[in-house]
């Protein structure tokens, strides 16, 4: 399933999957990716799966580029393996001061405000992977008439919480970080949380995620 | 308060508890972390003869002036660095890679990074430090590790838990080199850049901006053209990577870098030139090279042995 592994830099395998972003691509690199974890080889430092990659960095003080390939030439996924999937629902507040780009989005995608929540609301949507920074879920597939580019001027601060999208993807805003995504609302749900250290993700790659709307009211109750 | 510890009278620009890093986490989207220049920090710590991955405070450019309260205690600080300890009888300048007696209220001062950006400083003992995920190395970006995740600040307090009392004086003599040459694997994106464009960076020079930190190095220069697209889709970094966004200045990631990014990568700096890459100055004029894996793989032997050969020698 793996079509090219080559290197990245001297102490990195780079596994190309094809050159799609789909479901089936994904799960395969999420199948590698757990089949590679539970090996628990020593000399790997981190395995890194995204859309249609995955990146194996290791210890070049222990073992060497062609020495890892090989190992992970030989590694067999049976049909069988399943990924572990849980559905998480994360509340979202869509009202001001929290959706800063409903203007941006009625313009770009030309629907009403009504009809893009709608849309955002009504589906199930897939976490791709997490990364970039701690705990950030990459969510797809928005609908066609969903996709819109990212902000021209991407912002310095997007507060904590917030929920964007951008082309086919959604994402949550695990901490204030620089970003482009257009905001469509907020979450007060911890979607990352350092203190669980087995299992600091609330959504992990594989997972189902729908969005559960709420008022403001609820969003300064929410516990 | 334990009964040792240090006052924090200044806090230095980016001052951290850091050690080895964190590994296997990239999949939740945590970085490695940990000291950014990797010789250096093992030196600190066999220095005052402390396991290999005991916490150090690690600072960056100006240092933190530190008030020390407690029993006798030694420490060293090694990079390139000014620094003074103070007593209430004198006044001396402290050398790199030399380990010092300080007691109750002596102060170290640590005025700069010469030439340099990062410096070292451990003590014959265990700084009181928090872990995450088996390490103490702290993110300020996501708020983990020691010291709750956070820089150090003006007046706060470091408790020390540990010191170790049989000790000898210690010191090596070592200079840091400096690099001008960065050597590099081409990148898995190499085809996206015009000729012009991959000409322009192999022969001319890059200055380190004053952007730059511990997630990467910022370069300004000529403008790297892309002829593909100015995106990717977004897939896993590794430190050294050299990604280059639709600007066309390149970026260096380094150790507290973004797991993943969707920048096109045009190289990605070699394992043996990382400490002496992340050492260099805002201002510094560099190069890159081009070299293959198995040279890069030979180099790194080469400095790895360097570095064992200097920790043998304390």
């Amino acid at each position: 399933m793996i079509k090219n592994i080559s290197n990245l830099g001297d102490a990195a395998l780079y596994c190309d999957f094809g050159q799609d972003i789909n479901r089936e691509i994904n799960s395969n690199v999420i199948k590698y990716f757990n089949k590679i974890q539970q090996l628990k080889i020593e000399s790997i430092n981190n395995i890194t799966p995204s859309y249609n990659k995955l990146v194996i960095s290791f210890d070049l003080k222990r073992i060497n580029y062609n020495e890892l390939k090989n190992l992970i030439e030989k590694i067999q996924i049976d049909k069988e393996d399943t990924l572990n999937k849980k559905i998480v629902e994360i509340p979202i507040c869509c009202e001001e001061p929290y959706s800063l780009d409903f203007n941006r989005l009625e313009e770009k995608l030309k629907l009403s405000k009504e009809q893009i929540l709608k849309n955002f609301l009504n589906k199930k949507y897939f976490c791709y992977m997490t990364g970039f920074i701690a705990g950030m879920p990459f969510l797809g597939d928005l609908d066609e008439n969903m996709r819109v580019q990212r902000l021209e001027t991407p912002r310095v601060k997007v507060p904590k919480g917030s929920i964007g999208i951008t082309e086919q993807f959604a994402n949550i805003y695990t901490f204030e970080s620089p970003g482009g995504w257009n905001i469509i609302g907020n979450t007060p749900m911890k979607v990352f949380d350092n203190s669980k250290e087995d299992k600091p993700n609330l959504i992990n790659p594989g997972d189902a995620v729908i969005f559960k709307e709420i008022s403001k009211e609820e969003y300064s109750n929410y516990e | 308060m334990s009964s040792n510890y240090f006052k924090v009278i200044r806090s230095g620009i980016n001052s951290t508890f850091q050690d080895k890093g964190r590994s296997n986490l990239y999949h939740l989207g945590i970085p490695f972390s940990g000291a950014m220049d990797n010789r250096n920090y093992l030196l600190a710590n066999k220095l005052v003869e402390n396991d290999l991955n005991n916490p150090v405070i690690e600072f960056a450019y100006q240092g933190p002036l530190l008030k020390y309260i407690g029993e006798k205690i030694r420490f060293t600080i090694t990079g390139d660095v000014s620094f003074k300890i103070k007593s209430k009888t004198s006044e001396i300048d402290g050398n790199c890679y030399e380990t010092y007696e300080i007691n109750n209220e002596d102060e170290i001062d640590i005025l700069s990074t010469n030439k340099s950006v990062y410096g070292y400083l451990s003590l014959s003992g265990k700084f009181d430090v928090g872990y995450q995920w088996g390490s103490c190395s702290t993110n300020t970006k996501s708020n983990i590790g020691a010291n709750n995740g956070k820089k150090f600040q003006n007046g706060q307090i470091i408790n020390i838990s540990k010191i170790n009392k049989n000790f000898n004086k210690k010191r090596i003599n070592y200079i840091n080199t400096k690099i001008e040459k960065i050597r590099v694997i081409k990148g898995t994106n190499f085809n996206y850049f015009s000729e012009e464009a991959i000409n322009n960076f192999f022969k001319k020079e890059f200055k380190i901006s004053k952007l730059s930190d511990r997630m990467g190095t910022r370069l300004e220069g000529p403008k790297l053209e892309n002829i593909n697209s100015t995106n990717i889709k977004s897939e896993g970094l590794i430190k050294g990577v050299i990604q280059v966004p639709g600007d066309g200045n390149p970026i260096i990631m380094l150790s507290d870098h973004g797991t993943i990014g969707g920048y096109p990568k045009i190289g990605v700096v070699i394992s043996a030139d990382y400490d002496r890459l992340v050492q260099l100055p805002s201002g510094s004029k560099i190069k890159f090279q081009q070299i293959d894996l198995s040279d890069a793989e030979t180099l790194f032997k080469m400095y790895e042995m360097e570095t064992q050969n200097l920790l043998n020698q304390i």
